[in-house]
Formats: structure tokens, C-alpha cells, sequence
């Protein structure tokens, strides 16, 4: 890139800085090891399109063939995505998080903040809201753009009055029949001295067991992190939808190494071993569907990744509306109860997830 | 030079060698196996309750002769391809004879038939796997089929199995949901915690009991030593008995500590309160 051009990019007053090059910038600034040639690539087309705009030069032609380089390099990259490529992707700096789905996919959202036990957990955040009209609540792990905001949403993980204050909110749902819809995004539950005096493991196993017994419609979707506990304690729900690029897992790649080889720099390997992404968890039956992301990942286009999230929502909503109370507790059960996998000695048969 | 090394640290099994004596796993004085047995394992000098296995605790706690096991063929399957773990699961099947870290089965306590499962601290740290998961899930299903009470007793130190991922996680959610309808029937869950009882397993089934009872000194907890040290979660104040049965009474997480001795007594004074 000539150096000119680097200068325009870079300027952060310059009149001509577009907000089409601030967001080229932001991506390239984030950008994870892999997706490098893309963020330079967009910048390289940014910056000609500055100068076919800006100074007035005609490269309309070097702009196209570079479109069809950053496609080319796109599908690519992303079709050859590591096991670790994907746990960075679901800890994306840039990855959309509940609230941006929430803003993007419903509306007339009212936040509630209390458990009506101890206080507010930013951590885990909820409310009523609307979609296309029908009524719904929403509840969902809530992590912080920025280090000031990261650190007061501790990260994505939640303490035990956040999984009460979901499982309040859940029961409001209920009692006043409007579906469930959760959003998964937590590295794990909170694991401070804190959490385990006001009993994180006790908050997280009764969601289990009285989500299970929900007559509403129930739906979770994991949209980054389903770290371990802390997703399960608001994802026992009819459906689970799970992004393209998100993880499902019992420990982080990190951990897991720690704890087999003593050295958590093996965590690209533990995240293979895990069989953590949704390509496993839709195999395993341990999620229903896998929404696909639009090329690149969530973060390069926040709408019409939520497009894709809400039109699966509805679909799982419009299948389990006819339901009764008794029958979405039911199928609800028969969905969690046949998942593991195991086989009886003395049998050729093995009793495989998901049937 | 004693066997090991002088630098070695490692722990005795928690099974006390073969022999006339033995040395107590925490005071470290010198008790005879006999004295120890009769007395269900529970140091008489410092009082430490030693692990038991699945089988010590249910000949503890049943009538004799009245407990019958379930589902005992079922085999783990090793559905994710994990680096060495056939091999570890054969090594423990060889070491303690079980087929895997839950045995099942349906016994008397007192007057009551009682639907039972045990995880076996000797068998992978006990950890949940889908074989503990079914295994604790067919006896909740059974006792809501034929109306029994539920004894879980829980002595895992890693919570659930790394080793099958996803799906030990999901077992997570998958007893949970079974003992909702065994609850949602008004039927009753003892949840007995023993040494020790960490992570998936203390976050799921043994944290739903109508009544959690503890066994004195238990370690009870979310996260594990090595997990929290890595997130520096402990800088600050961390109590003396941090994880403990006694800290968890404390804090209101657990309904009751009881020392070994008493268990039995107590679990049948409960049963006949609820039948």
C-alpha cells in the first residue's frame, strides 16, 4: 500500500475518513492471526475507494478484482477454520454479544435488574421485549466491549444472583405465558470466593431443574462461549440453536491442557480433543440446529447475523406454539434424557446421542 | 530412607494398605486396620472420615442383603476419540473392579426401599461421564415409576468427565431433569455429600436435594484448587475451612453436617418423617 494511503488510513481527523475506513480500521485492530489477509485486503479497498471518492482517480477496476481476492481469500480461510480457530472466534473482541442480538432482533426491550436475593449481576442480563409483536422474555450472559465495561460485566461470568435473577425471570415468563429466549455467552460461571459462599453451584443446578419444568416454550442460543456450567445453568430449553463459530464445552482448551499435560500452552490440541464446536454439538444431538454465519464470521456484518438468529427463533417458536404445557415439559425431558453416549456389554448395539 | 524418597510427597491410595496397620491419611498417627474398620473408617484419634468405596457405603447404610444393583452392564464408549482414555478407563476397571465412577441399585434403609446411586472417588476421581449419567438417571426414573425415595451420594473430585466433553456437560442438565419430575411428583431426594465433592456434580443432581447432609471435613465446592488458582479467584479473603462441609453449612448450602457414625440413623429419622 503506498504510504500516502497508509496516512489516510491512519489519520484519525482527516476529513475524508469515511465511516466505512473507521470500521476497516477497528476490524484490522482486532483482527486474530488468521484473519489478517482479510483485514488488509478490506483496507486496501477502503483506501481506493477513498481515492476514487476523495481525490476523484478512477480505480473501480483494482477495487473489483480485489473484491474477488477478499472473497476468494474469505471462503478460503474460513473453510479451514481449526477447532482453536473457532474458540477465538466465539472470544472475538468484535463478536456481537446479547445485547447487540437484543437491540437487533427485538423490541420495546424493558431491562430488569434484581433477583430479590442479594442484587444486580451485569454479568446476566434480562427483560421483556417484543418480537415482530408477540411478547417474549429475553435473558442472556453479557460481556464488555471495552476493558471499563468487560470488568463490569466480570467478563460474561455470572454469579448466583445472575442465574436467579434468569431463573426469576423465567418464571415470570410462565406465569404469564410468553416464551423463554436465552443467549449463551459466558467462559464459565463466576469462580470467586463470592460466588461459592452465595452458592454458584446451587443457583446453576436449580435453573436446570426448574427450567425443566417451564410450561412455556423454551429456546437458548449460544452465540459465543457455552462455558460449561455457567451454559447450562440458562440453556435446559426445548431448542438450542448454536452459531457457526461458537464453542460448546465442559472446560476451556486452556484448562483442559493444564489439567492433562501440565501446560496450558497445549490448548490448541485440548480444543481438538474437546470436540467443542457446533459441527460435534449438532452431532452429538446437543444442539438442533447450527445457524450459519455470514462469510467472514458474526462480527463483519452484526445484521445479518441477527437476521439469521431471529428467523431461527421463529421457526423454533411457530413448531413448539401448538404444544401443550404438559407436552413442551415432556419433549423438553425426552430432548435432555437421551443425550450421552454408552453401550450395554453383551450388546452389538450402541445407543448413540440425538438417536 | 522411607519408600518413595525422603522428597517424595505423594499421598497414601485412599484405600488403607493391606495389613494390620495403617497410618491416617491426615493426623498421620498409626491405627489398626481393625480399629479403623469398626470404627466405618473414621480415624479415632483426629477423626478424619477416610473415603469410602461405592460398596463400603452402601453395606454402611443398607440392610444386609437388600440391595440389588442396576444397570451394571452398561460400558463407556469413549465417543469422542480421547487421547488415552480407554486405556485409563480399563486401568481403573482392573484397580477396583467396578465398570465404572456410579454403581446403582435399590436397597432398604430401615423400613423404606430407597432408589439409590453412588459415585466411587477410586474410579477417574469419580467423575460424571454418560455412563454415571445414565446409570443416576435410570434410578430417579425408576423411583418415579414405582414411587421410592432418592439417596444420591456424590464423591467426585473433578465434577464432570473431561474426557467425554460435551456430553459428560450434558449430564448434567440430563439428571437435573429427571429428578425435576421426581420432584415435581413430591417425592424425596437426599443428596449425601462426601469427599469430595466438586464442579459439574455439586452444580447439578447433588445440589437438589430436599435435604443435603455432609459428612464432617467433605471438600464441597465449585472450583477446584487448580482451576481457581489459575484465575487468581482466591486472592483476598478465603476462609480457614474454605470448601469444606462445615463452610457450606455455614453458608446455608448445606442442611446438615453428620459424622459417619450417625448417618445411617439419621437418614432413616428422615425417611420416616417424609414416607
Amino acid at each position: 500500500m503506498p504510504e500516502a494511503l497508509m496516512k489516510l488510513l491512519d489519520a484519525k481527523d482527516h476529513p475524508l475518513l469515511s465511516v466505512e475506513i473507521g470500521e476497516v480500521n477497528r476490524m484490522r485492530r482486532h483482527a486474530l492471526d488468521f484473519e489478517k489477509p482479510i483485514a488488509e485486503v478490506e483496507a486496501n479497498i477502503a483506501s481506493l475507494k477513498q481515492i476514487t471518492e476523495g481525490i476523484g482517480e478512477d480505480r473501480t477496476e483494482e477495487i473489483r478484482e480485489l473484491e474477488l481476492l477478499l472473497e476468494h481469500i474469505t471462503r478460503e480461510i474460513f473453510s479451514n477454520l481449526s477447532a482453536w480457530d473457532k474458540v477465538q472466534m466465539a472470544r472475538h473482541e468484535l463478536r456481537p454479544y446479547t445485547m447487540d442480538y437484543v437491540r437487533l432482533i427485538f423490541d420495546d426491550f424493558v431491562e430488569i435488574h434484581e433477583d430479590r436475593h442479594f442484587g444486580d449481576d451485569p454479568a446476566m442480563v434480562g427483560g421483556m421485549a417484543t418480537l415482530d409483536g408477540e411478547r417474549v422474555m429475553v435473558i442472556g450472559h453479557q460481556k464488555g466491549r471495552d476493558a471499563k465495561e468487560r470488568a463490569y460485566r466480570n467478563f460474561g461470568s455470572a454469579k448466583p444472583e445472575g442465574y436467579r435473577k434468569a431463573l426469576r425471570l423465567a418464571q415470570m415468563a410462565e406465569k404469564f405465558r410468553r416464551p423463554l429466549l436465552c443467549f449463551v455467552d459466558t467462559p464459565a460461571a463466576d469462580c470467586t470466593v463470592e460466588a461459592e459462599e452465595r452458592g454458584i453451584s446451587e443457583s446453576i443446578a436449580r435453573n436446570m431443574r426448574d427450567f425443566a419444568l417451564l410450561k412455556i416454550p423454551t429456546m437458548s442460543i449460544v452465540i459465543g462461549e457455552g462455558g460449561s456450567g455457567g451454559a447450562v445453568g440458562i440453556a435446559t430449553t426445548n431448542r438450542v440453536a448454536m452459531l457457526e463459530h461458537s464453542i460448546y464445552s465442559i472446560i476451556p482448551p486452556e484448562g483442559c491442557a493444564a489439567i492433562l499435560w501440565r501446560d496450558p500452552d497445549r490448548a490448541p490440541e485440548a480444543a481438538e480433543a474437546l470436540k467443542l464446536t457446533a459441527e460435534h454439538a449438532l452431532r452429538f444431538g446437543v444442539v438442533d440446529e447450527v445457524i450459519e454465519e455470514p462469510m467472514g464470521g458474526a462480527h463483519r456484518n452484526y445484521d445479518e447475523t441477527a437476521r439469521r438468529v431471529k428467523a431461527s427463533i421463529q421457526r423454533h417458536l411457530s413448531e413448539l406454539k401448538g404444544l401443550s404445557g404438559g407436552d413442551l415439559v415432556q419433549s423438553r425431558y425426552e430432548r435432555f434424557r437421551r443425550l450421552g453416549e454408552w453401550y450395554e456389554e453383551g450388546r452389538a448395539s450402541i445407543a448413540v446421542a440425538g438417536g | 530412607m522411607p519408600p518413595g524418597g525422603w522428597f517424595s510427597r505423594h499421598k497414601p491410595e485412599s484405600d488403607l494398605p493391606e495389613g494390620l496397620w495403617s497410618k491416617c491419611e491426615r493426623c498421620e498417627r498409626i491405627v489398626f486396620v481393625r480399629d479403623l474398620e469398626r470404627n466405618l473408617k473414621v480415624c479415632p484419634h483426629c477423626d478424619y472420615h477416610h473415603r469410602l468405596t461405592a460398596w463400603e457405603r452402601i453395606e454402611m447404610l443398607t440392610e444386609p442383603g437388600s440391595f440389588s444393583e442396576w444397570d451394571a452392564d452398561l460400558r463407556s464408549s469413549d465417543p469422542l476419540g480421547f487421547p488415552e482414555y480407554p486405556e485409563k478407563l480399563e486401568k481403573d476397571r482392573q484397580k477396583t473392579g467396578l465398570t465404572d465412577a456410579a454403581v446403582s441399585g435399590c436397597g432398604s434403609i430401615g423400613a423404606h426401599r430407597v432408589s439409590m446411586g453412588l459415585t466411587d472417588f477410586r474410579f477417574r476421581a469419580g467423575a460424571m461421564n454418560s455412563v454415571v449419567g445414565e446409570r443416576l438417571t435410570r434410578a430417579v426414573e425408576r423411583a418415579v415409576d414405582e414411587r421410592l425415595p432418592v439417596l444420591l451420594v456424590s464423591g467426585t473430585g473433578g465434577g464432570a468427565s473431561m474426557y467425554e466433553g460435551i456430553l459428560s456437560l450434558m449430564q448434567m442438565p440430563k439428571t437435573s431433569v429427571a429428578l425435576a419430575r421426581h420432584h415435581d411428583l413430591g417425592l424425596l431426594f437426599i443428596s449425601l455429600l462426601t469427599d469430595p465433592t466438586m464442579a459439574g456434580v455439586y452444580a447439578s443432581w447433588a445440589s437438589l436435594g430436599d435435604l443435603t447432609l455432609a459428612e464432617p471435613g467433605a471438600t464441597i465446592g465449585f472450583t477446584g484448587s487448580r482451576v481457581s488458582k489459575q484465575a487468581q479467584a482466591h486472592v483476598g479473603r478465603r476462609p480457614a475451612n474454605y470448601q469444606t462441609a462445615e463452610f457450606q453449612q455455614d453458608r446455608g448450602m448445606v442442611d446438615r453436617v453428620v459424622p459417619r457414625k450417625d448417618l445411617k440413623a439419621t437418614l432413616e429419622k428422615l425417611l420416616d418423617w417424609t414416607a
